[in-house]
């Protein structure tokens, strides 16, 4: 069993149009340098020139925003769900 | 006091309901603020009021002089209901999947309505309303995602009024959207009652945010990163569709209150929270419904197969 990584919209033409790609259980920081490496596409898109995430991707484990957890460090177990969104305007 | 002279007396001051027939842990409590009873049936009423008298008060707005606001509906109802009264005309952005309630009331009140793409989200709507606020100088824009009076509102009154009839409180829990709830109601807990842990529960709009070219076009709202909403958060977590339309229902059955689908994510946000708790710790979990269900039945989220409403509710714009 994989983890699985769910991508917004605006990154799937990076990965063939699938909106679910598989990955090895690690840190988020693992994950996200496996994506940019498989597709490299992605790469500016999620990371700034410094190599960290940029402002306006929100990274969730199991639905739990990461900026809470341990950020960058936080374990992704094998069978857990790694959610990609972009912040946009909320409803009001 | 049940007679006042005008409907704008009676914002606020809303009721908390405890549900803790819901709650899956015995030693967790949880109340709920109920906003729908305002007169322009949201938490929404209380920012309005206030973003409207500060332009008062600092000669930016008078009679005569248009408003102008991006809104899904509830702060354009709240906004178009005052401006009515105080002889504001007014102009609300709104993405165009929100619910056909919603547009009548705001036509009600007067309102002229701009629909911007529902692909695009509230993004689409923002984006619209600075292109019209460039292009009206005159107009009076006053931007609830940047406006300080939208958390100062709930600093000034719902915090107070939550701690006042929770006291016990050691959970606290909200919607994001503008963020103002979340900084109004939080910072004021942190600043009489600091052990309040506070988190918030947010849809998973990027998801269908189409119209999104690259994560670059992103967007944070100007007063969370003013109010430092980063710092004062610890945990935020994404609500999906099903589950907000089930523990909606489950408000409606069991505590026989009739919400808006951003209150059953609330919900989902206080049940999680409940069910983490260390065994053997006592909570007291506070909750805010920001609406009532009544510009919602057009969806049909309320009734028949929970896909089919979950379905619904992914592509229509309730929050």
């Amino acid at each position: 069993m994989a983890v699985s990584v769910r991508l917004p919209t605006v990154l799937r033409p990076h990965a063939a149009g699938k909106t679910v790609v598989e990955a090895d259980a690690g840190s988020v920081g693992d994950i996200i340098a496996g994506l940019v490496a498989r597709f490299p596409g992605m790469s500016g898109h999620l990371l700034n020139e410094s190599g960290e995430l940029q402002r306006f991707v929100n990274i969730y484990v199991d639905d739990d925003d990461i900026r809470y957890l341990d950020k960058a460090a936080t374990a992704v177990a094998d069978g857990a769900e790694l959610t990609i969104l972009p912040a946009v305007a909320g409803g009001a | 006091m049940t007679r006042v002279d005008s409907v704008l007396d009676l914002i606020g001051n809303t009721p908390v309901v405890d549900i803790s027939v819901l709650s899956p842990n015995p030693d967790a409590r949880i109340f709920i603020k109920l906003e729908g009873g305002n007169p322009g049936g949201s938490v929404k009423d209380r920012i309005a009021k206030a973003m409207i008298e500060k332009a008062e008060r600092d000669g930016e707005l008078w009679p005569g002089r248009r408003i102008l606001e991006p809104s899904s509906g509830n702060t354009g109802i709240g906004l178009a209901l005052i401006a009515r009264l105080r002889g504001h005309p007014i102009t609300i952005v709104m993405p165009d999947n929100t619910t056909n309630e919603r547009r009548q009331l705001l036509e009600m009140y007067g309102a002229d309505v701009v629909l911007t793409p529902g692909n695009e989200g509230s993004n689409g709507a923002v984006r619209k309303a600075q292109q019209l606020a460039d292009e009206h100088p005159e107009w009076a824009f006053l931007y609830q995602y940047g406006n300080e009076a939208n958390p100062q509102a709930h600093y000034d009154a719902t915090g107070p009024e939550l701690l006042r009839d929770v006291p016990e409180i050691t959970h606290f829990v909200t919607g994001l959207g503008t963020s103002g709830t979340l900084l109004g109601v939080g910072t004021y807990l942190r600043d009489h009652k600091p052990d309040v842990k506070i988190y918030a529960v947010e849809p998973p709009a990027g998801e269908k945010v189409e119209g999104l070219r690259s994560l670059d076009d992103g967007f944070i709202p100007p007063v969370f990163v003013k109010w430092g909403g980063a710092d004062l958060l610890d945990g935020k977590r994404i609500v999906r569709p099903r589950e907000s339309v089930e523990w909606t229902r489950r408000l409606a059955s069991d505590c026989g209150i009739f919400a808006g689908v951003s209150t059953g994510s609330a919900v989902a946000g206080a049940i999680k929270v409940a069910e983490r708790l260390p065994a053997g710790e006592h909570a007291t979990i506070a909750v805010i419904s920001p609406d009532g269900g009544w510009k919602y039945i057009s969806t049909g989220i309320y009734t028949g197969e929970i896909e089919a409403a979950a379905a619904i509710a992914e592509t229509v714009n309730t929050w």
